[in-house]
């Protein structure tokens, strides 16, 4: 099955909407409770990064009975060291962003720590592109 | 046939119910369809709030209680009242009136709920130290909140401190207190004045205990009314009973049961949150939260938290208003500090109230799942989505649904037919794949004939 959303860059108060989203299909389909519970904060830490760093973007969800997968697709400024921005604490969140409780340097390291499988790929001043997956079993 | 996990203290008679549908409007897990006229509660959707009672406007839905006359049956009978009661009435009404109508209606004694958050007080703080690395605590005060983190947060269950309510810890000290003075178990009966549903359901059907020590519930309002008929009739109470207990709560102990009772003792970064619509959208937004700063959560099913309970008389604001001012004289030192002998003898048995103060792990009800397996789910899930698409958003509820997504999920539980909905009944009528004889059949079916001029005689 497959849905997607759509991400505004910038705008804080409508974060977090896509991967609540997610949780309520999950909690639909009766998914285990820990794994509903790392998605959402892997989704919610992707979808946090998209508004923080992007100009806009989609998350593209598509879940079978065997596991659910989140490609966020964004156009922005990229990741020029994918390495670096992997290491916890690192961050170019600007102070405005970090007045808000974002931008500690987790994201991406949180990101991975909670996801079965990560991969990302990016263009520098073109965009980022995030899969998470998760399995069910 | 599921397996029916809790006992309801809402009881809905259809032989009132007219089938406006203002419960189901405002029930917030939707656990409420109409079908042939009447409302019809989904068991295992149900928290117990009680918002369907206060939106029912012809009295339909009623809070099952005890039979005042069971009290009789009991040699000791004891009045276990919530501080809110006290708060119910005008500040003319004194305390020793009150307690005077209550021992001339049967009890022998009584004794205030709040006494046992002092123990309470002490073993959350412990809890939440050996707990630490659990962020953020909830309370397990109200009843509602720990039934609607089952059915509709489950992954927040590990976060509920597993404590019991003072009600509980008071009638388990009562208990053991009157035995201790030569009475015998069944001799005595302990009855809670209640100012919710939420609570008798507990009672009935506790969660995380096996047993309640409580033997029955009256509702607080059906006391208000016993209460302030002999007050308004100038009865001061025959009985002039002593009421040894009753001025000796400290203030913290008298606010307990109000919002940031809780929340104002507890150490660390301390959250109150009542209302349950309030509640459900901060734990949807919790859930997203791997790392929360909040060490403890007081949250309440009712606005005003338990002074706003179903069964009350007075206004919550001025109930609320009257008990902050009682608990300020209080801690002035103004209103009479009589001596704390009950309380003290609390502390002679706080070994063995803690040994009890314990709650087993309380279970995951999810009621969210559209099915066990997931195959399935996923089946359902397609089915919701195509059916969707053909339903016009617009929430009306004269499918006898409360929402279009919930008549979806019916239809795909089998439970509901597209046709309910009155915007495919006029679609497939003019597609003429529905008569208007049809169509007519269906929305008598879902709202009964009266509403259509079929007047039963």
């Amino acid at each position: 099955m497959h849905f997607e959303y759509n991400v505004e860059g910038g705008n804080f108060t409508r974060a977090g909407y896509a991967s609540s989203e997610i949780k309520k299909i999950m909690k639909q389909l009766n998914v285990d409770m820990g794994i509903i519970k790392r998605t959402v904060v892997a989704c919610y830490e992707a979808e946090v990064n998209v508004v923080a760093h992007a100009y806009s973007g989609t998350i593209y969800v598509d879940v079978s009975t065997e596991s659910i997968t989140i490609k966020l697709v964004d156009e922005g400024p990229g990741i020029p060291d994918i390495d670096l921005a992997m290491q916890e604490g690192y961050s170019t969140a600007s102070s405005k962003v970090r007045e808000m409780g974002f931008g500690a340097g987790m994201g991406l390291p949180n990101i991975k720590k909670n996801a079965d499988k990560l991969e990302i790929s990016s263009l520098v001043n073109k965009g980022t592109t995030l899969e998470i997956t998760m399995f069910f079993n | 046939m599921a397996v029916k996990y809790f006992h309801h203290a809402l009881k809905f008679r259809k032989e009132v119910c007219i089938g406006c549908s203002h419960c189901m409007n405002v029930c917030p897990t939707e656990a409420i369809r109409i079908h042939g006229g009447k409302a019809e509660l989904t068991d295992n959707r149900c928290v117990d709030c009680g918002k369907c009672y206060m939106a029912c406007p012809v009295g339909a839905i009623i809070v099952e209680q005890d039979d005042f006359s069971r009290i009789f049956e009991y040699q000791h009978r004891v009045a276990l009242i919530p501080n809110v009661l006290l708060g119910q009435f005008p500040e003319k009404v004194s305390i020793n009136q009150i307690c005077s109508v209550l021992h001339d209606l049967g009890f022998t004694h009584i004794f205030e709920v709040e006494h046992g958050t002092r123990i309470l007080e002490g073993a959350m703080k412990e809890y939440m130290q050996m707990h630490s690395q659990t962020k953020p605590l909830i309370s397990t005060f109200c009843p509602a909140i720990v039934r609607l983190i089952q059915v509709q947060f489950p992954a927040l269950i590990e976060n509920l401190i597993l404590l019991k309510a003072p009600l509980d810890i008071a009638a388990t000290y009562l208990r053991k207190k009157l035995i201790a003075e030569g009475a015998k178990a069944d001799e005595i009966g302990i009855f809670y004045i209640t100012p919710c549903a939420a609570k008798i359901a507990a009672v009935k059907s506790p969660v995380g205990e096996d047993t309640s020590d409580i033997t029955g519930v009256i509702n607080m309002d059906f006391i208000f009314n016993k209460v302030y008929t002999s007050v308004k009739q100038g009865h001061t109470g025959k009985n002039t009973c002593q009421v040894p207990s009753l001025s000796a709560l400290e203030p913290d102990e008298m606010l307990w049961s109000l919002t940031e009772g809780e929340s104002s003792l507890m150490p660390g970064r301390a959250l109150a949150i009542d209302e349950i619509s309030n509640v459900i959208e901060f734990l949807e937004r919790l859930e997203n939260e791997e790392h929360c700063d909040i060490d403890f959560l007081e949250l309440r099913a009712c606005d005003q938290s338990c002074a706003g309970g179903i069964l009350t008389s007075g206004n919550r604001f001025f109930t609320v208003e009257r008990l902050r001012k009682q608990a300020r004289e209080v801690a002035q030192g103004k209103a009479s500090k009589s001596e704390h002998h009950q309380a003290d003898s609390m502390e002679q048995y706080r070994d063995y109230l803690m040994e009890n103060i314990g709650l087993k792990k309380v279970l995951p009800r999810s009621m969210n799942k559209l099915d066990d397996d997931t195959k399935r789910a996923m089946l359902k899930m397609q089915m919701v989505r195509e059916i969707m698409k053909s339903l016009p958003y617009v929430d009306c509820g004269l499918c006898g649904s409360p929402t279009c997504n919930a008549l979806a999920q019916d239809i795909a539980q089998g439970r509901a037919e597209i046709t309910h909905c009155i915007f495919i009944q006029k679609k497939y009528e003019q597609k003429q794949w529905l008569s208007y004889n049809e169509s007519m059949e269906i929305m008598k079916e879902i709202w009964g004939g009266d509403k259509f001029g079929e007047h039963k005689n």
